[in-house]
């Protein structure tokens, strides 16, 4: 245990950009369905269109609440206005639909042609009467939940600047929503205030599935931390009120243009903490969180104990493992951390791109992970290069890669045990509660080689192909 | 611009990387941003495919759109040339370089002098020509480039080969169900005595493509991808092809009697009539299953086709002149075809629809009621909505298009395949309608899963809603354990605290 004494500083390097990774419009997939009442029209040509049909499965057969605004030769060349096409594409989405919210989603095309869609945006809004919101989620800067990022950082603006003044009105509102939600809403309707700990408004920003914000904000408050808004919420009208001053915190590690915005233009401040993804990770939020308001947490350290306990069967199988993450959205520092937590080793993290200001927390726990655990730190490969990568995996044989479906398959007849990372991004790994879910994914390769074991069906493929 | 929703045929870029990764050993390098190479997702979980994909990006940043890809192209293209020694790298063009108007052809032409392995630009245009189009084109292009350089090095072989013999053109990989149309087809062509002197471009090596000329006579199996390679080898040495789609058994007969007479031309001297006779009436069981008691009840069914070319019209013909259903609308996304396919299925359905719009077909289906549709995964949607049952006969396709098991189309084990694909969407429609007028199966409900009496537990409401969130096959679960849970710690009432600490405890 004396090896990893002195701790050295993590090592981060940089490929070429050469990897597969989902295009940031498909955070239209998940958003469009937290923001119920919002519309999402991705600007863009076929190529954008095929992607989103094709990466959302069955979700597309379900009227959706997006869709393409396919860009034809004419657009292109100009001989169309783009004004007077986006508003008669957004006239019929309010005819047929009649949103809250129209999130434009502009694309590579829409940036190559330079079309002023931050510009357009406020006339057409007047025009028509529904707010509208421009992402600029594309390929050319961004990969992946990246795309999230660059939404929740547009509607940052669009949250109301102050608490309604007057008292009688909002208990009416209250009152309505509280019909209006009835059997839904949870605990803001039971909840007195006086459970909580007088501290400044908190807002945490993130999208998050229902239960899992239910989750984390019950979390808070049983350490009397009471969370005034969730950026986004369920509904664009329930955006967050967020003031000069106020507190916030990100519950997810690819939201650096969010915090930014948060932070430059609304004048918060950023509780910089590592992400609540793991227990280890959960209780450093929470008691990150809790020493800014000056709470001393409570019964988290058996807390955690406990979920650990509870993971023992599941950590049983990957300890001493090994894990390679070839980097895709994002949550790899984040999950190697808690895996390494898990008695896991992790040669290489590949992340698109890494905000060392924005993930420090993160990072820092990381390291003293590495340290605890007497694990030799990993190195992070910021723009990864996938060949390159397919290369050191031969060569190191990890018992676990975390990778993209394009090279799951080959690798899996190869011998070589993968997940698919997107799943990461669609299952509820926040919190306390979900970390199980976290290793039912993780282990699913191992369970399966467990039941499999004995056949000699390991490399599937004929000669050592080339990988 | 375009509000759309959903689209029948992909990018032109998908159908020239369909092209290029079928053939062994081409890499194909789109010019793309970040998050175009989506084409590796597909072929990997839909083909199941146990290798790599030969696609990469030389990838469209924001430098690249400041300065120009430069160096970067041809770096790229030099590098995999090091890597993986490819007989040939296809530069794909996409949307973006579509709008960026690089002069990519400089690029391969000067990636061409450093390269070991040969280099094409894909001559496909993103805002003219659809994915299917492109494939077409990208492969009579990939076969004329081959053809030429032999003919300028003197490579090209004279002559045919001794016996008859065939190239079978047009099975590409992510195609709906080629590789079991591309055994079917060079089982039927052993039948028939026919050598198999090459199938492109599945698995093809492109060292080959000079020696297409030795085959007696081209077949191409697919109206979408193929035609313009017969059509560029019939010009060049004067080879005949045949494209008669042989689907269903009055075509697949029509297709082996075109064969025939191509044959017979060139001296071969074949008659196939006694083998097409028995194959009809003794070897495949649609003819059989037409006359049969099971098919009569079908007469007059009504049914709506809609799908690719190829398949949409071999469907409509095979309903309406081999099965006696009454196809009340055929129609094809291939737009640009539209005048073969109305000339294909005009006299058997009463209205023909041509259209890429997916809500057209929608409401289409919806005002004929059909007793079952014939199309694609979207039909099948549209099919589920309106609880009419649907055979899914074209792209675009899920996963379970892609079966394991062997399902061709085409030829006489084809045939079969039809005939229980069609059989079994009617009948499902049919004792869906019986058990509607009578009220449902005669079984009980299960009301109890166990022994064990109802729950004396009180959910509150908080938890209550947060268990009806669960999904309803696991629900049950849920609650038991949690309840379990409760009961084990002696909590009266399940509050959403006790929840979470229930799944904590036993992942409840």
């Amino acid at each position: 245990m004396t090896v990893a004494e002195t701790p050295s500083a993590l090592n981060f390097e940089c490929e070429t950009g050469n990897y597969h990774t989902f295009c940031p419009i498909s955070c239209v997939a998940w958003l469009y369905q937290k923001i119920e009442d919002s519309f999402f029209l991705v600007i863009g040509t076929k190529t954008c269109g095929y992607f989103l049909q094709n990466a959302m499965g069955v979700m597309i057969f379900a009227e959706p609440r997006y869709a393409m605004a396919e860009l034809e030769e004419g657009d292109i060349s100009a001989k169309l206005n783009d004004y007077e096409e986006l508003k008669r594409l957004c006239q019929q989405i309010k005819r047929d639909r009649n949103p809250s919210v129209i999130v434009w989603i502009g694309t590579c095309t829409t940036e190559i042609i330079k079309m002023d869609l931050e510009g357009l945006a406020p006339r057409l809004e007047a025009e028509i009467g529904i707010p509208i919101v421009t992402a600029r989620a594309n390929g050319l800067d961004y990969a992946f939940t990246q795309g999230e990022d660059t939404v929740l950082a547009a509607m940052a603006h669009k949250c109301p600047k102050e608490a309604p003044k007057e008292e009688a009105e909002k208990t009416e509102r209250n009152a309505i929503s509280k019909l209006m939600n009835f059997g839904r809403k949870k605990e803001d309707i039971t909840a007195g205030d006086a459970e909580y700990v007088d501290h400044p408004p908190l807002v945490l920003f993130g999208s998050l599935p229902d239960p899992v914000v239910t989750n984390l904000t019950l979390e808070l408050k049983k350490q009397g931390v009471k969370v005034s808004g969730w950026l986004p919420s369920k509904r664009f009208t329930e955006l967050p009120v967020i003031e000069e001053g106020y507190y916030v915190s990100g519950v997810n590690p690819f939201l650096s243009r969010t915090a930014t915005t948060l932070m430059r233009r609304r004048k918060t401040k950023l509780i910089g903490a590592p992400f609540p993804i793991g227990p280890d990770g959960t209780r450093a939020w929470i008691e990150k969180i809790c020493s800014v308001f000056g709470i001393e947490p409570q019964g988290l350290e058996e807390r955690e104990a406990k979920i650990w306990e509870n993971l023992e069967d599941y950590i049983k199988l990957i300890r001493g493992k090994s894990v390679f993450f070839m980097g895709d959205n994002l949550l790899e520092v984040s999950l190697a951390r808690f895996l390494i937590r898990c008695g896991m080793t992790c040669p290489e993290i590949g992340i698109p791109y890494m905000d060392k200001r924005y993930q420090k927390a993160e990072l820092d726990l990381l390291e003293k992970t590495c340290s605890d655990m007497g694990v030799p730190l990993p190195t992070i490969v910021e723009k990864p290069d996938n060949y390159n990568q397919l290369q050191r995996i031969k060569d190191i044989q990890p018992d676990l890669v975390i990778t993209g479906m394009a090279h799951a398959n080959p690798l899996e007849a190869r011998g070589i045990n993968t997940k698919w990372s997107v799943e990461f991004t669609f299952a509820q790994i926040h919190g306390f509660t979900n970390a199980r879910d976290i290793l039912e994914l993780a282990t699913r390769p191992l369970r399966r080689n467990n039941n499999l074991k004995d056949l000699g069906w390991d490399k599937l493929v004929k000669e050592e192909a080339k990988v | 611009m375009k509000l759309a929703y959903w689209m029948y045929a992909g990018p032109a870029h998908i159908g020239t990387l369909r092209i290029a990764s079928s053939f062994k050993n081409v890499h194909a390098i789109m010019h793309a941003p970040l998050g175009d190479d989506y084409f590796n997702v597909m072929r990997s979980m839909l083909e199941r495919e146990r290798d790599f994909t030969p696609v990469t990006a030389s990838v469209v940043d924001r430098k690249v759109l400041a300065r120009g890809s430069q160096e970067k192209v041809i770096d790229n293209i030099t590098r995999k040339d090091q890597e993986e020694n490819p007989d040939l790298i296809v530069l794909t063009p996409t949307c973006t370089s579509s709008i960026l108007q690089e002069d990519l052809q400089n690029f391969v032409d000067r990636a061409q002098l450093e390269s070991k392995g040969d280099v094409l630009l894909a001559d496909v245009n993103h805002y003219r020509v659809n994915e299917l189009q492109a494939g077409d084109r990208t492969l009579s292009q990939i076969v004329e480039f081959y053809i030429n350089k032999a003919r300028k090095k003197g490579e090209l072989p004279q002559g045919k080969t001794e016996k008859p013999s065939v190239n079978i053109i047009g099975i590409s990989t992510l195609g709906f169900h080629n590789n079991h149309d591309c055994t079917e087809l060079k089982r039927l062509m052993a039948d028939l005595g026919i050598e198999v002197n090459a199938v492109i471009p599945d698995k093809a090596s492109v060292h080959d493509l000079k020696n297409l000329s030795r085959a007696w006579f081209n077949l191409v199996p697919y109206r979408e991808l193929g035609p313009m390679t017969a059509e560029y080898l019939a010009k060049e040495f004067e080879m005949p092809y045949v494209d008669i789609t042989p689907m269903g058994v009055v075509e697949t007969a029509r297709c082996i009697r075109k064969i025939q007479e191509v044959l017979n031309a060139q001296g071969a001297n074949v008659d196939y009539e006694d083998y097409i006779e028995n194959q009809t009436l003794h070897v495949s069981q649609a003819a059989w299953f037409s006359r049969s008691i099971d098919c009569q009840n079908l007469t007059g069914k009504k049914a709506v086709v809609f799908g690719d070319s190829t398949h949409a019209a071999a469907m409509t013909k095979i309903l309406a002149r081999e099965m006696g259903i009454h196809v009340v609308l055929a129609g094809t996304y291939c737009k640009y075809d539209k005048d073969w396919f109305r000339e294909q299925v005009g006299e058997y359905c009463d209205e023909i629809l041509v259209s890429e719009d997916h809500g057209e077909i929608g409401d289409a289906i919806a005002r004929i009621e059909p007793a079952a549709i014939f199309g694609t995964q979207m039909e099948r949607h549209v099919g589920k909505r309106l609880d009419i049952p649907c055979g899914v006969i074209a792209a675009p396709i899920h996963i379970q298009d892609f079966p394991v098991g062997y399902k061709p189309f085409l030829g006489y084990e084809g045939t079969n395949q039809m005939a229980d694909l069609v059989y079994n969407s009617f009948t499902l429609g049919m004792e869906d309608h019986l058990l509607e007028i009578f009220g449902g199966h005669d079984t009980k409900e299960v009301i109890t899963k166990g022994i064990s009496a109802g729950s004396d537990l009180n959910w509150t409401k908080e938890a209550q809603t947060e268990l009806n969130k669960v999904p309803g096959f696991v629900r049950g679960k849920v609650k038991r354990n949690t309840e379990k849970f409760a009961r084990e710690r002696e909590f009266s009432e399940i509050s959403l605290e006790v929840m979470y600490a229930a799944k904590e405890a036993v992942g409840a």
